[in-house]
């Protein structure tokens, strides 16, 4: 493998890992969603969320010589590389829809970015992604504003999610020595570039919603350095444990 | 009654994908696998959803290249095992699928034909969100997503009925 081959197997597993870990928080839902309609919503947006991790951990495993199974299932945390806001808890459901509201402008833009990238398959893939979280991104758009017009406890709700989730959300746009070596070779979009439309972006839909844009000045980051927060480990505990309990399982 | 149905001029990459299977050397095996339809959607081919995107012969067997529509679709796996068993059962004697992401699957390759077994069929194909039962365009969303994840569910305001639509994509 030359070194760009391995480079960029790290950069689809890292975006792997995101698409991964948040479509394991989405599933949580599955059967505990406030209605029947949110439900089927969540399960259906996270299933867009395996799709593209296994696209992500397909394009890598060709590289490195691994399935799709054992990148998702058989690393333990300080291997995986997701953004820390993508693990946290799902909390309530005003929690995990700004989550996904903050996310899905990011992704938008992202995903956008990336269809120019020179690898054929990562342009591919991002081709693909775009379009599905155009739809997303018109359902959490549409939730922000029912929370935060809604009723006082709806918006009380809303405010705490984004309160809570702000000082991640500086990760998002964080370019390593990785990336950066990858955007000089136009494989990797820069997410740095992102931050300014993004922020507008959000800005404009958080006061449309009569919310508040946090002002919190801490900031934390580590995911992809493989630096977790505590909640990483639980979360894998229960993705994994089959193949722990019985590796090379398959259905 | 009859809703008016408005059709959409034909796609680029129907268009092709309609010239590759006239002029395609092995006309038989596209009509063998006119057969295999989208298990969620039996009324529709993986040809009239234009999923099949190509059928070409090989050394020793047949490549078959398959766009597939969502991501994390369940069905494409049920389609890929369905494909190779028609082949199989036709003669061939070594199926190899290749899965093509680009150009991204739209429902704009679904062409005219599809969109009306799709209303048939009781699913709002997805130009515009009109009821297949009466006719009327006056609906309301119930949710984004329906059962499976390239539908959205709604509920018809003249005649009361709920109904799937086809999400454009």
């Amino acid at each position: 493998m030359n070194d760009t081959d391995s480079l960029l197997t790290r950069y689809a597993i890292r975006l792997g890992d995101d698409a991964m870990v948040h479509g394991q928080r989405l599933c949580e839902w599955s059967s505990n969603a406030p209605t029947l309609e949110e439900d089927l919503a969540l399960a259906n947006v996270a299933l867009d969320y395996l799709g593209r991790a296994r696209m992500l951990y397909s394009l890598a495993g060709n590289l490195c010589g691994q399935s799709e199974d054992e990148l998702a299932f058989t690393r333990d945390t300080r291997a995986f590389q997701n953004l820390l806001i993508l693990e946290l808890p799902r909390g309530d459901f005003a929690f995990t829809l700004v989550r996904q509201f903050l996310l899905d402008e990011f992704e938008h833009l992202f995903f956008d970015a990336l269809t120019a990238s020179a690898n054929e398959m990562l342009a591919a893939i991002a081709g693909k992604t775009r379009k599905e979280v155009a739809y997303h991104r018109r359902r959490s758009q549409e939730w922000l504003r029912r929370f935060g017009l809604g009723t006082a406890e709806s918006a009380r709700r809303a405010q705490a999610a984004l309160d809570t989730l702000w000082g991640y959300v500086d990760e998002m746009f964080a370019v390593d020595d990785l990336e950066a070596t990858l955007i000089a070779e136009g494989i990797a979009a820069d997410r740095a570039v992102l931050r300014a439309t993004w922020q507008a972006a959000v800005t404009h839909a958080i006061e449309a919603a009569a919310l508040t844009v946090p002002d919190t000045t801490w900031r934390i980051e580590g995911g992809r350095q493989g630096l977790h927060t505590e909640h990483l480990g639980h979360l894998l505990s229960e993705m994994q444990f089959m193949q722990r309990a019985y590796p090379g399982l398959s259905w | 009654m009859n809703a008016i149905v408005t059709l959409p001029l034909v796609h680029a990459e129907r268009a092709a994908l309609v010239r590759r299977r006239r002029d395609s050397a092995c006309a038989e095996l596209w009509n063998a696998l006119d057969a295999v339809k989208d298990p969620e959607i039996p009324v529709l081919s993986l040809y009239d959803l234009g999923v099949l995107r190509d059928i070409r012969r090989a050394a020793d067997g047949v490549t078959v290249v398959l766009s597939p529509t969502y991501s994390g679709c369940p069905a494409m796996e049920t389609m890929e095992a369905d494909v190779r068993r028609q082949l199989l059962a036709a003669g061939v004697r070594q199926v190899v699928i290749e899965r093509a992401l680009s150009p991204p699957w739209t429902t704009d390759w679904m062409d005219a034909r599809a969109r009306l077994a799709l209303k048939d069929y009781g699913i709002a194909p997805p130009d515009t969100v009109c009821c297949p039962q009466c006719g009327s365009h006056d609906a309301s969303v119930v949710s984004d997503f329906g059962s499976t994840a390239c539908k959205a569910l709604y509920r018809c305001n003249a005649c009361l009925e709920p109904f799937d639509h086809f999400k454009p994509l």
